[in-house]
């Protein structure tokens, strides 16, 4: 074995089940039950008649337990298809982050300015303070997080990670 | 009481869905007809009263009443394992259904297919701390395979259905199914099972051609092979079994077994290395280590079976077919992995094995490998001394080779149960087991208060055969109340406890790891086991000396009716050979002369 595979690395676990209730709990349970971490995780009905729901899981493990982490997921009852998909595989990932900052004078003309560099959206204002709405890579929305702190960042709610391959490949 | 007066009837129809009107526990109990069950193992209940009361106006299944839920899911596992069909398991909401926790992660450890049905309050009332509702489908989710909350009348035949394709396709295991009480009282419509039963459900059993093929093709150039069997060949039916012992046979090369795999392999054969592990043989675990070729068939490389792991198997090329995807690379990475039910790989190696030319790279040379497996051979790890003066303290290993042979010279089948503990491992070791399916033991989970449970589920199973517990007396009073049932249906069970007065496992780990202080594992203030047995209207006997031990095997196995045999022996005794925790296959304890020092990583491990 190969000290790059004995390495962790991230990886988005795309998970395709049957939208019936304890579904989720199975996947969150498989999860915390065999000690796997989930940095973020985002869950929704993906199909026309809205009986499957996507999960998407972000997690930090190495290529091994990445595998081991797609057999245990696969053979849950309700689960179609697992697609892992880390730096090597070409994907798409972006999430969205809702962030609040309350900011009045100077921080409140350089927050705005920032956004703007960002391309995150004020979806609300009053006189003290922005919601701002960004969507992109979790790195993205990392740095813009950071650049909000001096200037009045109060809260801050993300989607986590929506997670799909590039081209015609799917899961 | 008048039961054949109102009879249901719960014969199959035709196909299709029927439009009569029954109340969902009728629908149930036809489900179960239909399913071919013919005992259900349980308890009853408020939640479940009416599922009771349709089971009183019906003749199609009998229902065993245990005395404890957690016995029902025991039995129904014996009951599945010796037959080879589902247990099925009945019990109220609440404590019913919490007091099966440790039968269904038991079940689901050692791959048992089960369906167990709860009783849950009625639909409106979920949610609301009603009385003795618990959240049964969250509770069991990491114990089960599967489970469902019924929600509504119509889902209630096609769930059943599913629960049993469910629990013995793929890889078995438990699957619970919680009714709410309204559902079982109102209507409900009967269907037959679903097509699709689950659609994202699809275990995969046939093996691929190519990875046989290469499977194969490095075992014709192996020098020093080694078959490694478990449960997973039990579970494919005594025909795997059969295919296993060709194979063997054809292929020449060694076979040892896990504590699952016990019974595959017929005990004697001269190509079996008996079992392999914490407490398997010398030969076994010195040719696990040794192997150039390592063939893992149904069997998960346990830690009871690896030991460290660092040092499993060094150098072996490896292969490993089973039946859950999951578990190739679990544990030990492997250069061959093989996904699909063992009776269907073994089959397709023997197919492989006649069309593959012999010389791929090497000539098979495996004598030499069989000259240094006889070396080991000698070392006669498993041999012991007993002193054969008439007063003499009978050691364990002596009592259960004796209930062997004296149960072997009765001709009957012969199905063995047992608890958890050292006397567990002494049956593994010296009860040889000829046929698979007589092996009945708690793997995985190791879970004490097994055996007397699964010994009702045998005898309830084959009511003809010979049913023994080997027993520990610490083991057996963990779920002794089923002396109650088994005098309920007069079930001849015999219960050979080895009783060493000593949780004696307990009590060798810490005389290896903890300077010999015995941290509460002494069985203080049992019970007279002879008067015990006599209160629970069966036979009470005792050995004390070795001087009256085949006496009272030989009463034991000739009455006709339940026996609780008490035989005294060694309490210092200690379960040899070991690998002890921490070290590898090479580095086994032979016996209590060689103190090897147990590593600090040793000391961490369970
Ligand atoms: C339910 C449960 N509790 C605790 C244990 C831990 N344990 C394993 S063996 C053992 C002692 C068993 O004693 P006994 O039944 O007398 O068997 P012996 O080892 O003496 O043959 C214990 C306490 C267990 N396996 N299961
Ligand atoms: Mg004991």
């Amino acid at each position: 074995m190969t000290t790059q595979q004995e390495s962790p690395v991230s990886a988005v676990i795309s998970i395709q089940v049957e939208n019936e209730s304890g579904a989720l709990a199975r996947v969150i349970g498989l999860f915390s039950g065999r000690g796997y971490n989930i940095e973020s995780l985002t869950v929704a009905a993906v199909d026309e008649t809205r009986r499957q729901s996507r999960i998407n899981i972000v997690t930090t493990a190495t290529q091994r337990v990445l595998e081991q982490i797609r057999a245990q997921v696969e053979r849950l009852v309700p689960v179609y298809r697992v697609s892992v998909m880390t730096a090597a595989d070409p994907h798409v990932a972006r999430e969205m982050a809702l962030v609040k900052v309350i900011a009045s004078g100077e921080r409140r003309a350089d927050a705005l300015r920032i956004a703007q560099a960002f391309r995150a959206h004020p979806v609300d204002a009053s006189a003290t303070s922005f919601v701002f709405e960004l969507t992109g890579a979790t790195d993205k929305l990392d740095a813009f997080i950071d650049l909000m702190r001096p200037l009045g960042l109060a809260e801050v709610s993300r989607t986590g990670v929506a997670a799909i391959a590039r081209g015609a490949a799917i899961l | 009481m008048n039961a054949a007066s109102h009879q249901t009837d719960l014969k199959p129809h035709a196909a299709g869905t029927d439009t009569t009107v029954l109340s969902g526990a009728e629908v149930l109990l036809r489900v179960l007809v239909e399913q071919g069950v013919e005992v259900i193992f349980g308890y009853p209940g408020g939640a479940v009263l009416p599922i009771y009361d349709a089971l009183f106006r019906q003749n199609a299944i009998r229902h065993v009443l245990v005395r404890h839920e957690q016995a029902a899911v025991h039995a129904a596992e014996a009951y599945a394992r010796s037959t080879g069909r589902v247990g099925v398991v009945l019990v109220t909401s609440g404590p019913g259904a919490t007091n099966t926790v440790t039968g269904l992660l038991d079940a689901m450890l050692d791959s048992i297919p089960v369906v167990c049905f709860s009783g849950q309050v009625g639909v409106p009332l979920i949610g609301t701390d009603a009385f003795q509702e618990a959240d049964t489908t969250g509770i069991t989710r990491p114990a089960t395979k599967y489970n469902y909350l019924v929600r509504r009348p119509e889902d209630v035949a096609p769930c059943v259905h599913e629960a049993f394709h469910i629990a013995r396709s793929g890889r078995p295991g438990p699957v619970l199914v919680d009714l709410p009480k309204n559902l079982m009282v109102g209507p409900a419509s009967y269907s037959d099972a679903p097509r699709v039963p689950h659609p994202s459900y699809h275990p995969q059993t046939e093996p691929g051609r190519d990875v046989i093929a290469r499977a194969v093709a490095a075992m014709k150039g192996a020098r020093r092979p080694l078959f490694y069997t478990g449960g997973g060949i039990i579970n494919a039916g005594p025909e795997a079994s059969t295919a296993l012992r060709r194979l063997v046979e054809k292929t020449g090369f060694p076979c040892t077994s896990t504590l699952m795999g016990l019974g595959a392999m017929p005990a004697g054969d001269r190509r079996f290395l008996g079992m392999l592990g914490m407490h398997g043989t010398y030969e076994a675990n010195m040719a696990t280590h040794g192997c150039d070729v390592l063939i893992a068939l149904g069997s998960r490389f346990d830690d009871r079976v690896t030991g460290r792991l660092d040092a499993f198997s060094p150098g072996s090329f490896k292969i490993h077919a089973d039946i859950d995807p999951s578990q190739i690379n679990k544990i030990v990475p492997v250069d061959v992995g093989i996904v699909g039910d063992a009776r269907r790989v073994i089959e397709m190696m023997l197919e492989e094995w006649d069309c593959t030319p012999a010389n791929t790279r090497q000539p098979i040379d495996v004598a030499q490998w069989w000259h240094q497996i006889s070396e080991w051979r000698k070392i006669d790890s498993l041999g012991f001394s007993q002193d054969m003066a008439p007063d003499a303290i009978i050691r364990p290993q002596y009592a259960i080779r004796r209930l062997h042979e004296l149960a072997t010279a009765t001709g009957r089948d012969t199905y063995v149960s047992t608890e958890v503990g050292q006397h567990q491992m002494w049956a593994a070791q010296h009860f040889g087991f000829s046929k698979p399916n007589r092996w009945l033991t708690s793997g995985g989970l190791g879970t004490m208060g097994y055996g007397l449970p699964a010994a009702v589920g045998a005898q309830v199973a084959h009511p003809d055969a010979l049913v023994i517990d080997i027993a520990g007396e610490a083991s057996t009073l963990m779920n002794i109340q089923e002396l109650s049932t088994i005098a309920q249906y007069r079930l001849p069970v015999k219960v050979f406890i080895l009783n060493n007065q000593y949780m004696g496992m307990v009590r060798q780990w810490q005389e290896l790891l903890h300077d010999s202080r015995y941290s509460e594992s002494y069985s203080a203030a049992l019970p007279d086991f002879v008067k015990l047995a006599e209160s629970f209207h069966g036979r009470g006997l005792r050995a004390t000396c070795v001087g009256e031990l085949d006496g009272v095997i030989a009463d034991m196995l000739a009455h006709p009716g339940p026996v609780v045999a008490d035989i005294c022996v060694a309490q210092d005794e200690n379960c040899y050979p070991m690998i002890p925790s921490g070290a590898a296959h090479n580095q086994m304890l032979l016996g209590p002369d060689q103190d090897d020092e147990i590593s600090a990583e040793g000391r961490m491990l369970v």
